[in-house]
């Protein structure tokens, strides 16, 4: 189908670019590192039922939720050179399908944000964690269908943004709620009632309870497939949402 | 005012050691409009940011308004003005207000600044300007704004950077007759680095060209023209143009002459002395002249002339 | 002495134009609401043994996050003063880079009291039961803190080559120093490697000092470091940035 090869197409256009300057895939990860380093070691001891491995069981799919909420979260901020420089505008007028100009993108987002999926895994497994192959390959899965969510969602807010200033503020303000309320530093068992409903609207908290039940080798609990239909609505909804505004946006 | 001996900077980079200014001498009296002429990269602003206290020299010494700029540099400080390239204003700020600033900083209590404001503003016609911000204005207002900044303190010396940098004639025109009306009210000495020689012939008293961190001449802008460049004499001629070529080579004081069509041209001495002599010449030669012209020259040809000849100098020496 | 006097003209030139930015002051305090809504509860939750009131132990470590990511990014403010020539046509004033540093962190501390009064406003609401005596001196620990975070701040707008430079740096320098203050979690959950490399961090020992002065505490040794520490950055810092100020070239 003509969309596929046209996302295709600028998919490898956009990776290439992306390859050249490998830094800036370290330097996205920069963030959850440092937490893995410094604050995970710490969860050993804080969580009173986590021993060993079980602490990164528990902190490691959060922390790849964090890495998606400010990696792929980000990634609207590559938007806006394209933008001021009338590149949107050119590849508006071509034939190629809005869809695909969307795709293109997400598909580079996500192979970007899987490549640091797996060496945040990597260097927790040097930490101490230990997880079975498979939960770990089925919370990657969630990964892909977070990074396309957000991805989308950042492309959403950078064309919608009446100033280019406004973006990095922005993400952080949201972003930084989601976190605390996804469970992500800790977890929400010990949240008083207010605050565990409250969580309850963060989306990205059935995600990471998912991925958590994934860690520990549960694959058939209601957290995966709660984890696995929200992962599935967001993507959906973001690309549907993403799309428009690609269609509607003047620059 | 201003007595500088052998000012020196060198800046050391990772490439090794940068000497931008190669000990330069010069002074300044009080009541003088002097100027430093040179292109971008002579070193003139260097030289003014150390005579402003903004740079440390690596060697030399000068001494401004009776206090040694490394001894004393504070002292240096409350007497001088300085108005830089880009200008000093904060753009969010009303222009009053950063006036006021200035004054306070400069050790006046608020009524005096406030006054001081008012007398700095009318001084540079921008009283109408005064409840804007510095962001809104245009090049030639900035300027003014620059400048009644640097003044607000009534120092009796002046350092100008560049002072009619991008600004268009009229608003030159303008900064001109204000840094001529300061002296003349008030006896300020004037320091401008500029690579305009237009500027520094039309307002300078004495013009020091500097070139690549070197005082390379130093005079008032007539005596550089006449002793460095030659005159030239534009000279029309009705007809035999070899052999009028040929009579006006042979005139003393004559260094070239060229023809296009029927208008000669001669490089010589003393144009206004020898143009009698130019004339009677074609005339015994029977030439018939149709008009004649004479060229003075611009500081423009004066500089040609001393950095060119430094440079072959240079190739001279590099060679030896 | 004209350096304080030249240093209040700056100050209140510089504070005026701060206090009408009062969007600016409410985002400051944005990070550290969230953390205390959202954040707070879960801890004092899960820290049964922290005793009786655990918000004891996790507001001053908010606090020293709310000064490290406000004061620390006051270098911002000197950029464009930087860019425009202003800073430049000050340092040809007769006013000392003394009075041009303390003018600004005058300012700055300024709106950090302000925004460490609202957060301990909220942590009462929310059930902060402290020694008043031990919270105002708190209070000094923190001011300090901004003092020597802000003149830091502005030496490092002052030294980087490229402005755009300042904000990614300044993230990369900030996160570990907040993970590595026990702010999140006391670093006594900390393995012994991690620890130690947490008795390198100064905030460490403000976090640790603060927390016995919430508790009463005044005549214990975290208090004591913490006050040495806090005194010794301040003092360094200040004469650090004064002699940057004075040797900045645009």
């Amino acid at each position: 189908m003509q969309i596929i090869s046209d996302s295709v197409l600028l998919f490898r256009r956009h990776l290439d670019t992306t390859m050249k300057s490998k830094i800036s895939i370290l330097i996205g990860m920069v963030q959850p590192v440092l937490y893995l380093l410094l604050f995970g070691p710490m969860l050993e001891k804080a969580l009173p039922d986590a021993s060993g491995s079980n602490a990164w069981q528990m902190y490691v799919p959060g922390l790849l939720v964090q890495l998606g909420l400010f990696g792929a979260g980000y990634a609207g901020f590559n938007l806006i050179p394209d933008m001021r420089a009338g590149v949107i505008e050119r590849m508006r007028v071509t034939p190629i399908s809005r869809l695909a100009l969307l795709l293109g993108r997400v598909m580079r987002d996500a192979v970007v944000m899987l490549i640091q999926a797996v060496m945040l895994t990597l260097v927790a497994v040097g930490f101490g964690l230990r997880a079975p192959l498979v939960g770990v390959v089925g919370s990657f899965v969630m990964v892909l269908a977070l990074a396309i969510s957000l991805a989308s969602m950042s492309y959403l807010l950078a064309l919608s943004l009446p100033t280019e200033y406004l973006f990095a503020p922005v993400v952080n303000t949201v972003a930084l709620p989601l976190l605390l309320l996804s469970g992500i530093l800790l977890p929400m068992t010990f949240a008083p009632g207010w605050l565990s409903v409250l969580s309850h609207f963060s989306p990205f908290r059935y995600i990471v309870d998912g991925m958590r039940d994934l860690f520990l080798g549960h694959y058939a609990t209601r957290s995966v497939l709660e984890g696995a239909i929200v992962a599935g609505v967001l993507v959906v909804g973001s690309l549907a949402l993403g799309t428009r505004k690609f269609v509607q946006a003047n620059s | 005012m201003i007595q500088v001996r052998g000012l020196t900077k060198t800046f050391s980079s990772k490439k090794g050691n940068v000497t931008a200014v190669a000990g330069v001498d010069f002074e300044v009296g009080a009541g003088e409009i002097v100027g430093f002429l040179g292109p971008n990269g002579a070193g003139k602003t260097t030289t003014m940011r150390m005579l402003t206290t903004l740079l440390k020299p690596s060697g030399g010494s000068a001494v401004i308004a009776g206090h040694d700029l490394l001894r004393a540099s504070g002292e240096v400080r409350r007497t001088i003005g300085y108005v830089s390239q880009t200008g000093g204003a904060k753009p969010a700020a009303i222009i009053r207000n950063d006036i006021v600033l200035q004054g306070r900083l400069h050790g006046m209590s608020k009524s005096e600044a406030h006054a001081r404001a008012d007398a700095v503003l009318a001084e540079f016609e921008i009283e109408d300007l005064a409840e804007r911000t510095a962001a809104t204005l245009s090049g030639g207002q900035r300027r003014r704004v620059d400048m009644a900044l640097g003044l607000v303190h009534r120092p009796p010396v002046l350092f100008l950077d560049e002072p009619t940098a991008n600004l268009d004639p009229q608003s030159r025109a303008l900064v001109w007759s204000h840094i001529r009306r300061l002296r003349e009210e008030h006896g300020t000495t004037v320091f401008i680095s500029t690579h305009y020689l237009d500027e520094a012939d039309n307002l300078c008293d004495r013009v020091l060209i500097i070139d690549r961190g070197r005082v390379v001449a130093e005079d008032t802008p007539e005596q550089l023209k006449a002793a460095i460049a030659h005159d030239t004499v534009q000279i029309d001629v009705a007809d035999a143009v070899d052999r009028a070529v040929e009579t006006l080579a042979r005139v003393d004081g004559v260094h070239s002459v060229s023809a296009d069509g029927n208008s000669l041209s001669l490089a010589c001495d003393q144009a206004d002395q020898n143009l009698s002599v130019l004339l009677r010449q074609l005339d015994l030669a029977e030439v018939r002249v149709e008009s004649v012209r004479v060229v003075k020259p611009s500081l423009d040809d004066v500089f040609m002339a001393i950095t060119h000849r430094g440079r072959t100098e240079a190739t001279e020496h590099a060679h030896a | 002495m004209h350096t304080i006097r030249d240093a209040m003209i700056v100050f209140r030139d510089e504070v005026s134009a701060s206090l009408r930015n009062r969007v600016g002051i409410a985002i400051g305090l944005v990070q550290p609401c969230v953390y205390l809504f959202l954040f707070g509860p879960l801890l004092t939750k899960a820290l049964p043994s922290q005793g009786d009131n655990a918000w004891r132990m996790y507001i001053p470590g908010l606090l020293v996050q709310l000064a490290l990511f406000t004061t620390a990014y006051a270098g911002f403010n000197l950029i464009p003063d930087m860019r425009s020539g202003y800073l430049e046509r000050l340092r040809v004033t007769p006013a000392s880079r003394l009075a041009l540093l303390l003018g600004r962190v005058l300012r700055d501390l300024v709106l950090l009291t302000i925004q460490l009064l609202c957060i301990l406003a909220l942590g009462l609401a929310f059930g902060l039961r402290a020694s008043l005596p031990g919270v105002l001196a708190s209070a000094g620990y923190v001011l300090l803190l901004g003092i020597s975070l802000a003149s830091l701040s502005y030496m490092l707008a002052l030294r980087l080559p490229l402005e755009y430079l300042f904000a990614p740096v300044l993230n990369g320098i900030c996160l570990p120093l907040m993970l590595l203050s026990g702010i999140l979690l006391p670093m006594t959950f900390a393995p012994g490697w991690l620890r130690g490399i947490s008795d390198a961090n100064p905030l460490r020992y403000a976090v640790d000092a603060m927390r016995d002065l919430f508790d009463g505490r005044f005549s214990t040794q975290p208090v004591a470091i913490g006050a040495l520490v806090v005194m010794a950055l301040a003092a360094l810092s200040m004469r650090l940035s004064t002699r940057v100020f004075g040797q900045y070239n645009s």
